[in-house]
């Protein structure tokens, strides 16, 4: 087990790599000259070649990448003597367009994506379990295709979409609901609640009807294995042998699912946040790119690759666990 | 029950329309049972209108006498900031789905050169994605050995990837050139997995099966099974598996339009006119009500059609 865990992480690290050098490349290559863009309109290009110096552009690919890779883990100091500027460990550079530290602003805008995530998460495993079960054990009847009809409706509505429309109806023409704000909780529970509301059920809807397909799909293809009807023909009641037997082997499959979701969402939901103005990772993504910020864009891309990357080793250890035949099997 | 009339009907057909010593194909099985969906024959037919809808984009054009460049001042309220004029968005005999606040330009005829413009990138993507990954996932699953290896990891890494916030980045730092070849471009990239993955699968239990044990028995060339025998049987993987690639693609395309790195204005794009709706939908909410129906309509009805598709042909596996 210890060493199935080490060689994923060892995996793990070479992929983070990899998708570093690729974003590294991109930038490199493909993009206009960043010191022409930070110096603006009036520059001469000795202010170009000394913007170039002091942010270490004008060495060749390997060593930026390398001083960009090493800053991450060590810091590192910006041009010489008194003109210095040193970011600490964690170091993604500096934005282009504000100056401030690229972690910084990650960190400043961790809490509003997480808060968005968590309860969106909540909602679409509620109803994405809840639907695919009742879908499955109903299967044929009217509940089954209206729990289906409306998850194909939600997998094909583009959530800027569904965005609007929640807005348009809730906010403007019911007037249910106030304009979403950026408060936290502490400062106004229920004008947080009233924000909140609206992206959360947005981006519940989506994942709940992937999800509650999914499911569905499991449920109803664990009903037709040999043990439930051996679980059937010992006498069990219907609800246990589901509760019991049904509910495990189908649900595991989801664990893979939401592991992935969970922690892309983490890296910012783009669309949504920027649609109801929230000030988390995804709108600085969809910001910086608007802006063309680079070392922004670099940051929030490297962040998502690692919690993709890490929720996917902590949803293979949890799979052990959860499904026996895996735990046999990499024995 | 209703498979055995039709499967009458194919064996009674003259014996040179199939191709001899080959299984009847199911097609008809499948297409009779599928047209007595309800929600397949809507499907199709929203599918040809938005089709038929791309094509004569030009001749609408023509008939509306609106470009989909026109600015029409007349048809908004400039002391207003530029808020149709008119009931719903400014729908009038002149402008049959109302026009754009702010310029005037005509909705009907943008959301029909915004057909075009997505089909053409979901199709061309899902041609080269399905290309892609149906001779990869076959090479990988049927070969194996080193060339499994190398293909698996390359997938791997490819769906590890957080695909949405690299393709913009990507599509950010592009230049802008030709916008809807460089999308195609980054869709196959991270597409083609998704196919391949299933090929592969696929190819791998087929492998083993008896008619390709035949075949190799009688001295076939391994490129020969693979091209003559495995990749006719994984014709139904194959049609679903393409059929639900459109719709995501679409949607990805006006995804990313709407972030505004996918199509650039002033071609239009469903997924940038709601971006562009998002600053008026209070005033204005048949701006985005529009497009966004249109957009949620053409996935609908693919994904609805491959979900069939399918339900059909696995139930013909199985049977």
């Amino acid at each position: 087990m210890a060493i199935t865990i080490l060689r994923r992480l060892l995996a793990a690290v070479g992929v983070l790599l990899l998708i570093s050098l690729f974003t590294f490349m991109i930038f490199f290559w493909l993009s206009p000259d960043p010191a022409v863009q930070i110096c603006g309109k009036t520059c001469t290009p000795e202010r170009i070649d000394q913007i170039r110096s002091q942010l270490g552009l004008d060495l060749p690919f390997w060593q930026q990448y390398w001083q960009f890779l090493s800053g991450i883990f060590t810091g590192r100091t910006y041009g010489e003597g008194a003109a210095a500027i040193t970011c600490a460990a964690p170091c993604l550079g500096f934005s282009f367009q504000t100056n401030e530290s690229v972690t910084d602003m990650i960190v400043a805008r961790m809490p509003v994506s997480v808060t968005l995530a968590v309860g969106a998460a909540a909602l679409w495993l509620l109803a994405g379990i809840g639907g695919g079960l009742l879908s499955a054990v109903k299967q044929g009847t009217g509940w089954d295709r209206a729990v289906m009809t409306t998850a194909l409706a939600g997998i094909s509505l583009p959530n800027y979409f569904v965005a609007l429309l929640l807005q348009y109806l809730l906010v403007v023409q019911l007037r249910w609901l106030p304009f979403p704000q950026s408060v936290t909780f502490t400062e106004d529970p229920l004008l947080w609640f009233q924000s909140y509301l609206m992206p959360w059920l947005v981006l519940a809807f989506g994942y709940a009807a992937m999800y509650s397909r999914i499911v569905r799909t499991n449920v109803i293809d664990t009903l037709g294995q040999n043990f439930m009807r051996t679980a059937k023909a010992k006498g069990l009641d219907a609800p246990v042998v589901l509760r019991r037997h049904a509910l495990r082997p189908s649900l595991t499959p989801v664990v893979t699912l939401f592991g992935m979701d969970f922690a892309g969402l983490l890296g910012g939901a783009l669309i949504t946040e920027t649609v109801f103005g929230l000030n988390g990772v995804g709108k600085l993504t969809a910001d910086s790119i608007a802006k063309n910020d680079q070392p922004v864009i670099m940051g929030v891309t490297l962040l998502a690759a690692a919690l993709v990357v890490v929720a996917n080793i902590l949803v293979d250890v949890t799979y052990t666990y959860l499904d026996p035949r895996v735990r046999v099997k990499s024995a | 029950m209703s498979t055995v009339p039709s499967e009458l009907a194919v064996e009674t057909e003259p014996k040179g329309v199939l191709p001899t010593g080959s299984a009847p194909t199911p097609a008809r099985r499948v297409i009779s049972t599928l047209r007595k969906s309800p929600a397949v024959v809507f499907s199709v037919c929203v599918i040809v209108f938005i089709v038929l809808l791309a094509v004569f984009a030009p001749v609408l054009a023509a008939i509306t006498g609106w470009d989909p460049y026109e600015f029409d001042p007349t048809a908004i309220d400039s002391d207003l900031g530029g808020v149709p004029i008119g009931p719903f968005g400014g729908i009038s005999s002149s402008h049959w789905l109302g026009v754009e606040p702010g310029n005037g330009r005509d909705i009907l005829v943008r959301i029909a050169y915004g057909a075009r413009v997505s089909l053409m990138i979901a199709v061309s993507a899902t041609l080269i994605t399905t290309t892609f990954g149906v001779v990869l996932g076959m090479v990988a699953g049927f070969f194996g050995g080193l060339a499994d290896q190398i293909i698996s990891r390359v997938m791997d890494f490819l769906m590890a990837f957080p695909s949405l916030i690299f393709m913009i980045a990507l599509l950010s730092a592009l230049p802008a050139g030709n916008r809807p070849a460089l999308l195609v471009l980054v869709l196959s990239i991270f597409g083609w997995p998704y196919t391949a993955r299933v090929i592969r699968g696929q190819a791998m239990s087929l492998r083993n099966s008896e008619f390709v044990e035949a075949a190799r028995a009688s001295g076939a060339r391994p490129v020969k099974i693979v091209f003559r025998e495995v990749l006719p049987n994984l014709r139904g993987t194959i049609i679903v598996l393409a059929t639900l690639a459109v719709p995501s693609y679409i949607g990805t395309e006006a995804g990313l339009s709407f972030l505004g790195v996918g199509v650039m204005p002033p071609t239009p794009s469903w997924g940038q006119m709601i971006s562009t709706a998002v600053g008026w939908y209070a005033v204005d909410p048949m701006f985005f009500l529009i497009p966004g129906t249109f957009l949620f309509l053409t996935v609908f009805a693919f994904t609805v059609l491959g979900d069939n598709l399918r339900r059909v042909l696995d139930a013909g596996d199985a049977a």
